[in-house]
């Protein structure tokens, strides 16, 4: 019976096929919204004069940057500038992103330490950076302590070579000389010998149960080879020392103080954030399992290391991600100090120089989505690595 | 937050432009009378051109410019209200609806009235870039500022004709941009930067909202052409014409010695032709602009002629006492002049 209405009846009682109707009469009504904004903007834009495509991108920017990765001057383009800001927004969320994740550890690790003393110090730093608005944090590290520092001609000198002062923190940049490709090639020999090395460890440690001090003979390599062919083909770069020139030091290498206050401020922030997450991951771990490493007579040190972490890692991860996440994303807070990144260059002094609002918005937009992406793709491939495996 | 509000502003341009239709003449001009007040931005606080005063009023020669506008149209100068902006603010605030007019230091170029969906009304202010240094430095010319950090606002003119003037002139220079002129002063007093750029009469108002005035100079270089005025939404031509003309009343009413004291009286019985047709004794030329017979008579009775305006917020009445030089009438060593009222 039910069989001869889905054959005799129309399709309208065929679930089935109402379903379907309903979906791409969502997509139709979808994309002729997204073709009717476009449109009316399109035409909006160009009765009241605005320009609007991309053709700004080759256009000279004419206007400099304070601190650029890539080669750049005035008379580059505004894609050229465009990549200006990705670069320091990129630099300063990974190196954000490497500290934070030190000092999250080290302070979540802390807040369960056995230490009074230890325990509550870390509970304070957690409760007190956590709960203050990261651009408040950053204009207190601009702002506030930065402005200490003294002047150009009062640098606090240490050993002739590295120069702080309210500029930023100058420091002996190297140069390639004769002896480069030797010592590269001694470089990358002794990590691929670590390697090979840390390899067979693992595998005679899984035969025989012998250690073998890898950390201490891969340092050795790592300092040895290199050194060596130093000796032998003389130095691999000189180092060019700033100097005092007019109003400013110049040669080196200079850490503006824009990048200092955001990356210190970010990685304190995110930080607190790490630590708690670290915190919760710990003690997800069974109580149980410290005993047994304790009676198999394993060190404290160790059976964190060894025991705990890598089964916490586990907790640990995905919040992880969210957090690495919030600071490339707070990266964008920059603007508030004048650190030249992605939203103050491009969406900012760009957008502003064009006029092309809607183009700079989005591709900001789709730089950070890409970004964000990226990380959260990463991680997740590290999670699948680091999650439970049946045996 | 001020990332949030520009982000907010230039998202309304969008949903503005993409959903709005055609704006059709005079559509400003009706708006503004249903809604009671001209919406008018102004700077984020720039002494002698838009600031709040010890009142919460504000005052100065870009906000007298829209209180000129409310006196035109409705005969009645405090009918305004401002919106404070940064550099980067202003032009999306313009395009997207958000204020009526923008009178805001802005430098008229070519890229701004062509491609930017505004149209500039006539010059304000005839400025050009300068350099703020501290006088410990030594320095006396710009000639010698290679190597120097130069502390700049951010989606100014100035930051490309600075990089102009560095360039031709074969030195560098380290530009340290942020968005607000507050936070350029407090670097250059901090010693961040070396040097405070902008227009010249901004430098003289940054100056006197310094801890120690005295310790700074104004170099005597400047660099570039930078003729300041307001602008309006491109599209609205009525709405063009009645700002225009504002302007032109009070710059025409000081050529023609009508002055907020005199005015009202000269209405009564002008000699001059000229001051008859632009006070409205003769003819009907605010008509024309669909405005009221008396619109200039209520503009320099309410607001002053621009001689009155001067002198009040930037000249010698001013705490920046800052000379006519450029700024003063056609037939007095200046530059300015008005077309006629006929």
């Amino acid at each position: 019976m039910s069989k001869s209405i889905g054959t005799s009846g129309s399709l309208i009682n065929d679930p089935r096929a109402r379903a379907w109707a309903f979906q791409i009469l969502a997509i139709v009504v979808v994309a002729a919204l997204g073709w009717y904004l476009f449109n009316n903007t399109q035409t909006n834009l160009e009765h009241r004069g605005i320009t609007s495509g991309f053709a700004f991108l080759e256009h000279s920017a004419g206007f400099g940057v304070s601190q650029s990765l890539i080669d750049y001057n005035e008379s580059d383009s505004y894609g050229r500038l465009f990549l200006v800001g990705l670069a320091n927004t990129l630099l300063v969320s990974i190196l954000g992103i490497i500290l934070a994740t030190v000092l999250g550890f080290v302070i979540g690790i802390a807040r369960l330490s056995p230490n009074w003393l230890v325990r509550k110090l870390s509970a304070i730093y957690i409760e007190t950076f956590r709960n203050i608005p990261p651009l408040l944090q950053i204009f207190f590290w601009y702002f506030a302590v930065l402005r200490l520092v003294p002047g150009p001609r009062q640098s606090l000198s240490f050993f002739d070579a590295l120069f702080l002062n309210n500029r930023g923190l100058y420091v002996p940049a190297p140069v390639s000389a004769d002896g480069i490709v030797p010592f590269l090639v001694a470089v990358v020999l002794a990590v691929v010998a670590s390697i090979i090395l840390a390899r067979w460890v693992k595998v005679r440690r899984d035969k025989t149960g012998r250690g073998f001090p890898l950390l201490l003979t891969s340092i050795v390599l790592l300092i040895a080879l290199p050194g060596l062919a130093a000796l032998i083909f003389g130095a691999p770069f000189h180092w060019t020392v700033p100097e005092l020139k007019g109003f400013n030091f110049q040669g080196g290498w200079v850490v503006i103080p824009e990048l200092f206050a955001l990356l210190v401020a970010l990685s304190v922030y995110t930080a607190a954030f790490i630590a708690e997450t670290v915190r919760s991951g710990i003690q997800s771990v069974s109580h149980g399992q410290t005993e047994a490493a304790n009676s198999l007579g394993l060190k404290p040190s160790r059976t964190l290391r060894m025991v705990i972490i890598p089964q916490s890692m586990r907790v640990i991860i995905p919040p992880l991600t969210s957090q690495y996440l919030n600071l490339t994303k707070n990266s964008s807070l920059a603007a508030g100090i004048g650190y030249p990144d992605m939203v103050s260059l491009f969406a900012g002094t760009v957008l502003n120089q064009t006029g092309q609002a809607i183009e700079t918005i989005a591709i900001t937009m789709s730089v950070y989505l890409v970004i964000s992406l990226s990380i959260s793709l990463l991680m997740n491939v590290y999670n699948k690595r680091m999650a439970l495996r049946e045996r | 937050m001020k990332m949030v509000k520009s982000t907010l502003a230039i998202l309304t341009t969008a949903a503005v432009l993409g959903v709005s239709g055609f704006a059709h003449a005079g559509a400003t001009l009706d708006a503004v009378k249903k809604k009671g007040f001209v919406q008018c931005g102004i700077s984020d606080g720039l002494p002698g051109f838009s600031y709040a005063e010890a009142g919460g009023k504000y005052a100065g020669l870009d906000v007298d410019v829209c209180r000129a506008v409310a006196a035109a149209v409705f005969g009645d100068a405090e009918k305004v209200r401002y919106s404070p902006l940064t550099a980067k603010e202003r032009f999306t605030a313009l395009q997207s609806g958000e204020i009526d007019i923008l009178s805001r230091n802005t430098t008229w170029t070519s890229s701004r009235d062509a491609g930017m969906g505004m149209n500039f009304i006539g010059v304000t202010y005839y400025d050009g870039v300068g350099f703020l240094v501290n006088k410990k430095l030594g320095v006396s010319s710009a000639k010698e500022l290679d190597g120097a950090t130069i502390c700049i606002q951010a989606g100014t003119t100035t930051e490309l004709n600075v990089s102009d003037y560095f360039r031709s002139n074969g030195m560098k220079y380290t530009p340290i941009t942020y968005d607000r002129s507050d936070e350029s002063a407090k670097s250059l007093e901090a010693g961040r930067c070396d040097v405070l750029t902008s227009d010249q009469s901004q430098l003289y108002a940054q100056r006197i909202k310094l801890a120690n005035p005295d310790d700074y100079v104004v170099l005597p270089e400047v660099i570039s052409k930078e003729p300041l005025g307001p602008a309006v939404r491109r599209g609205d031509d009525e709405w063009f014409a009645i700002a225009k003309w504002s302007l032109f009343a009070m710059i025409g009413a000081e050529e023609l010695g009508v002055t907020s004291a005199n005015v009202e009286e000269m209405a009564k019985n002008a000699k001059n032709p000229d001051v008859a047709r632009l006070l409205g004794a003769e003819g009907n030329f605010g008509n024309d602009l669909k405005l009221p017979k008396d619109w200039a008579v209520k503009i320099v009775k309410q607001v002053g002629n621009y001689g009155e305006v001067f002198e009040r917020n930037v000249g010698m009445g001013s705490a920046l006492k800052i000379k006519r030089g450029l700024n003063a009438q056609w037939n007095n060593g200046g530059i300015l002049y008005a077309p006629p009222v006929r």
